[in-house]
Order: structure tokens, then sequence, then C-alpha cells
């Protein structure tokens, strides 16, 4: 950009802009959780295929997942996208409009709070019902 | 004002995003140590828990599908408008070539998942 400009005004360099700032940093941080967002989806899909394929080839992706590699790998997954859940509850008093409650509005903590909470139980409803229909 | 104004589609994409972060914040780690850690290694589930008969049953059945389908087109949806709207971010002109291919990939996956849950049948 403006490299014909003759007058050469100094431009400030735009390359590693987020590494001088904290703030920045964990705001790549957590836009890149959608990377690992998209490698979990690609993993469930590889499933869905390998399910379509037949019984051996269902096999095969469960084995697949018992190496110490894809063990590994749904570890990074598993730190990543909880921390996609930390920082989308976190952010999400500044998407949200303003919520109302006896005349009050709700504060952020009460909104993050609330989303955790909400996350927690979900997360807990579901692994009952894979531990239900496991057993 | 002008009668003719282009609709935006911005909304379409955002929602979808919106949807896919909130599915993924609310069951996306617990998921993940589902089928990623705690199955594989028998660890607190059961080992056969994923079993080939199980997941076709699971897989089969209208409310797994509906699942399954939900849980990789909104994940997918998700990171696709995320990434691309980083892109900007990390120096990349974020142009229609950008949006095709970060789209793009979202629908590619939303097609792919369609089609190999209607293969595996009802």
């Amino acid at each position: 950009m403006n490299a014909q400009n003759p007058r050469r005004p100094y431009l400030r360099p735009m390359v590693g802009w987020w590494r001088r700032n904290p703030f920045f940093v964990e705001y790549m941080v957590h836009e890149a959780t959608a990377l690992f967002v998209a490698a979990y989806a690609a993993v469930l899909l590889v499933g869905l295929l390998r399910l379509a394929q037949g019984e051996a080839a269902w096999n095969g992706f469960l084995d697949a997942l018992r190496t110490p590699l894809s063990i590994g790998f749904h570890v990074v997954l598993l730190v990543a996208i909880a921390y996609h859940c930390w920082t989308w509850f976190v952010i999400m008093p500044k998407t949200l409009p303003p919520i109302l409650v006896g005349g009050r509005r709700l504060t952020p903590a009460a909104i993050t709070g609330g989303g955790l909470a909400v996350a927690a139980l979900a997360s807990l409803a579901l692994f009952g019902i894979v531990w239900g229909m496991a057993r | 004002m002008k009668r003719d104004l282009k609709r935006s589609n911005a909304p379409i994409f955002w929602s979808l995003f919106g949807a896919g972060g909130m599915l993924a914040a609310l069951i996306g780690p617990m998921l993940v140590f589902i089928t990623g850690i705690a199955v594989p290694l028998g660890f607190v589930l059961p080992e056969d828990a994923m079993s080939y008969p199980r997941m076709l049953a699971f897989a089969q059945h209208w409310i797994g599908k509906g699942f399954l389908f939900v849980v990789v087109a909104l994940f997918l949806w998700h990171a696709a408008h995320r990434i691309f709207h980083s892109l900007h971010d990390i120096g990349i002109h974020a142009g229609a070539g950008a949006k095709f291919a970060c789209y793009g990939t979202a629908m590619l996956g939303t097609l792919v998942a369609a089609w190999a849950l209607l293969a595996i049948g009802f």
C-alpha cells in the first residue's frame, strides 16, 4: 500500500501488531480457537464417513482414536475448546443487548457466570445421557 | 430511499456463527472429552460405548442423526466465519475469494455430513 506515493510517508509496520499488546494477544488466541473447533468438526465428519462405510471402516476409526497421537490431539482440542467456552461467555455481556431484571441492568459478571453455569449443566446433562446410554 | 437496496447476507452467516459458537461453548469440551479421550481410553465411560452397533443405531435414529448433523454443520460454520474475519488481522485481504474458501468449506462439510447421514440410513 502507498508504494507509489512519491512523498514516501512513514507507515507504521503492521506485521506482528497483535503481539505488542496483551489485550490483542488474548484476542488472537480466542479467535484462533476456531481452528480447533474446525479440526474437531473434521474429526467428527471423518467418523461419519467411516460409519457410513460399514463396520470394518468404523472399527478402523476407533483404532485411530485410541492411538497416543489422537489422545494427545484431543487433549489439545479439549483445552482450546474449553478456552473458547470461557471467552465466549466472558465476551457475551458485550454482545447482548441490555437485559433488565427488576428495573436493573443485568451485570456483566451475572451474564458471564450464568452462561458458564448453563454450560456446566449442559455438559453434565450430555455426560449423563451418554453414561445412561452406554450402560 | 432506493427501493432496490441490496439486502445483506451477513445476518445469515452471523447467526450460524453465533449458534455454532454457543453450541461449542455449551457442549464442545464435553463432546471432545467423551469421543476423543474417555471412550477411546475406556476411562469413566466403557470402551464399547462407541461400538459399531451402538453408533449405527444412534446415527439411524432421527434424534441422533439430527444431533450429529447440527454439531458438525454448526461447528464448521462457526469456525469458517471466525477464520474469515480473522484473515484481515493477520494481513490477508479478506476478499470474495477468501469468503468463498471459508464459507465454501463449511458448505462442503455440511453437504458431506448430510450425505453420510443419509447413506447410513434410517
